[in-house]
């Protein structure tokens, strides 16, 4: 093996390319289901150590410590306590869970019976975002086979579809969605591990997340904790999208770096180089080549000014317009605004105008400062983290790329960086493939 | 607005205990749970807010609040929070710093930036806004906005107005979709009249509207309640949502661009339209009101008012209204010939005396249930020491036998305040023939606090769940008509030590046979207090004022001797009539058979009688037999056409006076604007100084001091389940009669409002499904109700209920023209009888 294949750790993507992967058969020959026995074995509170002892946080973007998330559920009275799975995945650039689950629906409903046993749940949920529905069927079908093969003894596993909102993924409007109402989030306290779904005590995770216990369970919190770095424990998905040679899903130990990564995946496109990069999807604030070597892991991210997110790289080489990437994002958010506060509502609204005129070359010589006033006032004043996502692209974008921000204000970005250029297979011909 | 600090009521709770805080520097104390936004209001530090309502659950939606906040870490450090935080949803905690506006830069900013972004699609209509004047947002934008806008793009529009219900108007472009509207009617109400619709930049509130919602085909799902307009969700305290709305988003049609804030005088009142006592706020100018609004009272209405209480005023400067005094003239022969013409104040007293003075000892007195405590005492000792009689009743509807006036004058008069609202709220409450949401709104809403809250729960004894009864998660108690004291005797326990049990009776159980016999037996069973829910604002006055043929002020009892004597001298009288008078029917039977020559009434609708044919030939044979009416009144009314005198009274506005509530709490109100009307008491002094005759120097009737002698006794077994009449057996296509009143009807309070008449529930029949098979009209459209007197038809809902009853509204106003009144009187049938029922 080559150096840089023993980077990669396939533990969740580990049997992605055997035949039928998504069938409890396939499942159950790389040793499907054997880790749901081993925790029937185990005492609950010791199944809630043993995930607390490996350090996993979640995998849904803030990192969490997933096994203290479980134990600030109140002492069993009697009611039922729901697990909610969340898989609304619809941040821009983020395309980790819908392949984990169209591959292999069956690690996630193993987690889902191991954690619900753990946790003293009979009924589990499984949120998917609804455009997805050839996912929506692999996994209906991965539950019913489960159940008809005897695993799932008592628990009732539901598998929802959403209506496809962004806002849906943040996990007290999606407890709201799921429970038949406009998808808003709530107020926090109470919190859902204390009053969740049906006012119950709910745990909410990530796919990821919960996809990832099964193989912990075998492996034990050791084996589990020995990847990845002190505080960023574990493997993860990587994914990398946009200007790279071979785009894709690479699972590897937190801590890796962009520059291994691309290694990996054979680099940016051919004869180009990098420009910008997320690190974590939209939401999370953009990088530059100077941060190839950051580790990607919590903390390493952090201190490069950024967020490690959901791990959703995505790769802008030099032909892209910053203006024009950040203006699609803005729309983006705009768009999935809930509504319910004022910064994030009105403060996308405007956004969406300025970076509009900007990107059109109309920019004025008050926009560059509205804008940063605009995204100021967003950021941690909205209600939720989706109003401080909105301001990020902005913020980095204007840290890094302000010069592109002030041509705004006199030549269109199509003119600047013509968009059949970015495209990953460029022609000379000025049209862009639809 | 209501600082909803914990209920100070003594003993009733354990105290909370009190935190330490420090807001821009001042250290301060505030129990336990206390929200930072008032925490700071306390210490007199105003934090701009929208969303942020006392009585609402916190939204934290707006962000106007933010501040600063630091608070001690384990170690006890104080370390600030990385981000302002919303200070109308954050509790505080011992030894948080909060800087304010005032002191931290970081909160001002946010603040300020909030306030850009409500108003970059704010319209700038100000100058003819409603609300310009009185806008939170437009003050706050003063002392919080920039002077210019920055924002050059395109705003956001709307078609306006989106017309909710015929009443409230919603300009959408306006809205800062703070959520008080719809968190109003959720929690509050309970009506889901209104909700967020769409989302992000396009949410927007309304109506269910499928053009909006992009909907196709689909009708809302649930108990749509359909109102008169034909909307599927009315609601009856809508007007709130346009008083808490902090922009001028939602008006009334009634109110709209009628009037500048600035302009308006505001004058404190009590609402007439029920026997709740709300605290409203009138604002008119130059003599003519304008609107009202809730007031604000912790103990009674906190800060809502039905629609009927905010909107149902121009009752009393409409058209018929009456501003001088009327005689008949005797000009030929025979009652044609005869006509009432205007005249002065000192001719009509004189005629009124004459006229009086010749008939002493002959004349009985029908004062209604709405005048103030003043008028009622008024009355009381006019009846008794002009007319000489105790031949009063203040009821003008069905009460059965003598068993109401025993239970009012041993359980309810001189009773004080027994339960109080405050009480409701943490009750067992077992209902009985009373629909809190119909007839007592305040009532209602309370309850409805309580259970929400869990503090309360309520039962209800009638013939079906009502909309209202639901909301308030009720359980039924099903009993047809003439059956509830049957159901009563059957209530095994209410209440518990940490919830006391109270039984509210209606005035409409007065009409079931045994049934408020019934429900004093099941208040001494169980240990429940009972108290008495009538519908008229002044009814508790009248009974308290002694306006009952056996009954005196204070619940004396007319025979007993030294009760007289107490209430003789305190009007200044010699003697009191000794014999008990007759009751409403037996007054209106002894007019009609000329036993009696003529009466003193006010305030009386003929329609609300128990038989208002009857009534009108009683009156007519008054007239026949040359005998008098005078009346008392506001507007010209159906009594009008009888009356030899008419002497023109001060409605609520243009007096002062004390209603009492349902609870006994006295309500005093100063005049909201002065005219030249006078209240029934002025009047009616000056018909008796005009004899020579008076019971006080001053003029004011008073009430002795609390009575301490015996008072009437109840006669406990009437209806109990031994000698129960057995209801009366059904023949085919018949069915019981069930009905009441709705807040919103054909009553004359209502007269001139067709905005809010637009509001009103839809007047149906409604059957049980079984009922409605028996009958064969099941999927009949409409279905016709006869009566031994006439027939109505409405259309046919079938739904869970008591068999062999059909339920319809008693007055519902006439929906237009040409359409049949649908008043049950036309009928000739009340509640328990039995009616026919056929598609
Ligand atoms: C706007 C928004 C969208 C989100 N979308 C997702 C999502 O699609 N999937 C997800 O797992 N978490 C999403 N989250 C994070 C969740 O709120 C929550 O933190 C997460 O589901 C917790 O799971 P974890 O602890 O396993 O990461 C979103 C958060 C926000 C604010
Ligand atoms: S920030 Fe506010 S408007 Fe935006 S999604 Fe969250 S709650 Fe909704
Ligand atoms: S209509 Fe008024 S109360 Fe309702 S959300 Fe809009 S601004 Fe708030
Ligand atoms: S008043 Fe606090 S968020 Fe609206």
């Amino acid at each position: 093996m080559t150096n840089s294949h023993s980077t990669l750790t396939p533990v969740l993507t580990d049997i992605w390319d055997a035949p039928r992967s998504w069938t409890l058969a396939t499942y159950r020959d790389h040793r499907g289901y054997e880790a749901l026995a081993k925790a029937r074995d185990t005492a609950q509170a010791d199944l809630v150590e043993l995930v607390k002892g490996s350090g996993l946080r979640g995998r849904g973007g803030a990192g969490f410590p997933t096994g203290l998330k479980w134990s600030f559920l109140p002492a069993p009275d009697g009611g039922p306590r729901y697990l909610v799975v969340n898989a609304d995945e619809s941040e821009p650039g983020t395309c980790k869970d819908v392949p984990l689950m169209m591959a292999n629906p069956h690690v996630l409903v193993e987690g889902v019976a191991i954690t619900s046993y753990a946790i003293g749940c009979d009924h589990a949920f499984i949120y998917l975002r609804g455009e997805v529905v050839h996912v929506y069927r692999r996994l209906l079908a991965a539950v019913r086979e489960a159940k008809e093969a005897g695993l799932l003894g008592d628990l009732e596993i539901t598998v929802h579809a959403g209506a496809g909102a962004y806002i849906c993924g943040e996990e007290t409007a999606l407890l709201d969605s799921l429970e038949g109402r406009r998808g808003q989030p709530r107020l926090k306290p109470p919190f859902p591990a204390v009053a969740g779904l049906y006012a119950r005590p709910t745990v909410v995770n990530n796919v990821e997340t919960i996809a990832s216990i099964p193989a912990m369970v075998l492996g034990g919190s050791e084996w589990f904790a020995g990847l990845g770095t002190p505080k960023s424990a574990g493997h993860g998905i990587f994914s990398l999208s946009g200007h790279v040679t071979r785009p894709g899903q690479y699972e590897a130990p937190l801590g890796i770096t962009l520059r291994q990564l691309l290694e990996l995946a054979g680099g940016v496109r051919a004869g180009h180089r990098l420009k910008f990069w997320t690190p974590g999807g939209s939401s999370t604030p953009l990088l530059t080549q100077e941060h190839l070597d950051v580790p990607l892991d919590y903390e390493g991210v952090a201190g490069a000014g950024s967020m490690l997110g959901t791990r959703a790289l995505q790769i802008f080489d030099e032909t892209v317009s910053v203006v024009r990437a950040v203006s699609r994002w803005i729309d983006f958010y705009k768009h999935e605004s809930c509504g319910k506060c004022t910064p994030c509502r009105e403060g996308t609204f405007w956004l969406q105008q300025i970076m509009h005129r900007l990107e059109e070359g109309r920019g004025t010589a008050d926009d560059l400062q509205s804008l940063s006033d605009i995204a100021g006032n967003i950021l941690g004043r909205s209600f939720c983290a989706l109003g401080d996502a909105a301001a990020t692209p902005i913020q980095s974008g204007l840290t890094y790329f302000r010069d592109e921000f002030e041509a705004g204000c006199h030549t269109p970005a199509r003119e600047l960086f013509p968009p059949h250029r970015s495209v990953l297979h460029a022609t000379d011909s000025e049209e862009v493939p639809a | 607005m209501t600082a909803t600090q914990p209920d100070s009521r003594a003993g009733e709770r354990t105290p909370v205990p009190l935190v330490e805080v420090t807001i821009d520097g001042v250290v301060t104390e505030v129990p336990k749970g206390t929200l930072v936004i008032r925490a700071a209001e306390d210490i007199g530090i105003a934090i701009p807010r929208f969303c942020d309502h006392p009585l609402l659950k916190p939204a934290g939606a707006c962000r106007q609040c933010l501040v600063d906040v630091a608070m001690p870490d384990r170690e006890g450090n104080v370390r600030p929070m990385p981000k302002p935080q919303a200070s109308c949803t954050l509790e505080v905690t011992p030894g948080m710093v909060v800087s304010t506006q005032l002191t931290s830069e970081t909160a001002d900013a946010a603040q300020r930036g909030v306030m850009e972004f409500l108003l970059i699609n704010h319209p700038l209509d100000c100058p003819i806004c409603d609300k310009g004047g009185e806008c939170p947002l437009q003050n706050q934008a003063m002392s919080h906005g920039r002077g210019t806008t920055r924002f050059v793009d395109v705003k956001r529009t709307f078609p306006k107005p989106l017309s909710i219900s015929t009443q409230v108007l919603l300009d959408r472009e306006r809205c800062i979709l703070c959520q008080r509207c719809t968190r109003f009617s959720d929690e509050i109400a309970g009506d889901p009249f209104i909700d967020l619709q769409m989302r992000g930049a396009r949410q927007q509130i309304g109506t269910f509207d499928e053009t909006v919602l992009g909907f196709e085909g689909q009708a809302p799902v649930g108990d749509a309640q359909i109102d008169v307009s034909g909307r599927p969700f009315a609601s009856y305290f809508s007007g709130n949502t346009i008083q808490i709305c902090p922009v001028g988003a939602l008006t009334s049609a009634a109110y709209r661009f009628r009037a500048r804030p600035f302009d308006l005088v505001s004058a404190p009142a009590v609402a007439e339209h029920d026997a709740c006592g709300a605290d409203i706020r009138v604002d008119h100018r130059r003599g003519v009101v304008l609107r009202r609004l809730a007031g604000n009272d912790p103990a009674v209405n906190e800060e809502w008012i039905s629609d009927k209480d905010r909107f149902a005023f121009h009752w009393q400067s409409a058209a018929d209204r009456l501003v001088a005094p009327l005689v008949r003239e005797h000009g030929g022969r025979g009652d044609t010939d005869d006509a009432l013409v205007e005249t002065s104040w000192a001719d009509a007293l004189d005629v009124a005396a004459t006229l009086i003075a010749e008939r002493r000892g002959r004349l009985a007195a029908l004062p209604g249930g709405r005048g103030t405590l003043e008028d009622a005492l008024a009355w009381s000792a006019f009846t008794r020491v002009v007319l000489g009689t105790n031949d009063v009743d203040f009821r003008s509807r069905a009460y059965g036998d003598a068993a109401e006036e025993q239970v009012l004058g041993s359980h309810v008069a001189g009773s004080g305040i027994a339960v109080t609202y405050a009480d409701l709220e943490g009750a067992d409450v077992l209902l009985a023939g009373l629909e809190p949401e119909e007839e007592a709104a305040t009532i209602f809403l309370r309850l409805r606090k309580g259970v929400l809250a869990g503090r309360a729960s309520v039962r209800t004894v009638a013939p079906l769940l009502s909309g209202g009864a639901s909301k308030l998660r009720a359980d039924l108690l099903t009993a047809a008509p003439g059956t509830e004291a049957e159901v009563l005797d059957a209530v095994a326990e209410l209440g518990s030590a940490d919830r006391p049990g109270v039984v509210l009776v209606g005035e409409r159980l007065a009409a079931a046979p045994g049934g408020l016999a019934a429900a004093v037996r099941l208040a001494e069973r169980t240990g429940a207090r009972l108290a008495w829910v009538p519908r008229r604002a002044g009814d508790r006055a009248a009974l308290e004022a002694g306006l009952l043929p056996r009954l005196l002020p204070g619940g004396r009892p007319v025979d007993d001797a030294a009760a007289r004597a107490e209430v003789a001298a305190a009007w200044g009288a010699d003697e009191l009539p000794a014999q008990p008078g007759r009751d409403l029917t037996g007054i209106l039977a002894a007019l009609a058979a000329g036993e009696l020559d003529g009466v003193v009434i006010g305030g009386v609708d003929l329609d609300d009688l128990p038989d208002p044919v009857a009534a009108r030939a009683a009156l007519a044979a008054v007239r026949a037999a040359g005998g008098v009416v005078v009346q008392l009144e506001v507007r010209t009314s159906c009594v009008t056409p009888y009356a030899d005198v008419v002497l023109p009274v001060a409605p609520p506005s243009e007096k002062s006076g004390t209603y009492l509530t349902w609870e006994g709490r006295p309500r005093p109100f100063a005049e909201v604007f002065a005219t030249s009307a006078m209240s029934d008491a002025a009047v009616l002094g000056l018909v008796a100084a005009e004899l020579g005759l008076g019971w006080a120097d001053d003029g004011a009737a008073k009430a002795p001091a609390a009575w301490t002698g015996a008072r009437l006794t109840v006669d406990a077994t009437r209806g109990a389940a031994a000698d129960a009449v057995e209801p009366p057996a059904l023949g085919a296509g018949q069915a019981v009669l069930a009905t009441w009143k709705l807040l919103l009807d054909g009553g004359r309070g209502q007269d001139e409002e067709p905005h809010l008449a637009g509001t009103a529930r839809r007047a149906v029949a409604q059957l049980s499904p079984a009922t409605a098979a028996a009958l064969g009209v099941t999927g009949a459209e409409r279905v016709t109700v006869r009566g031994p007197r006439g027939e109505l038809t409405y259309p046919l809902v079938v739904a869970p209920m008591a068999d062999g009853v059909v339920w319809v509204p008693t007055r519902p106003r006439s929906t237009g023209a040409g359409s049949d009144t649908l008043d049950v009187a036309t009928l000739g049938a009340r509640a328990g009888e039995i009616v026919e029922v056929r598609a």
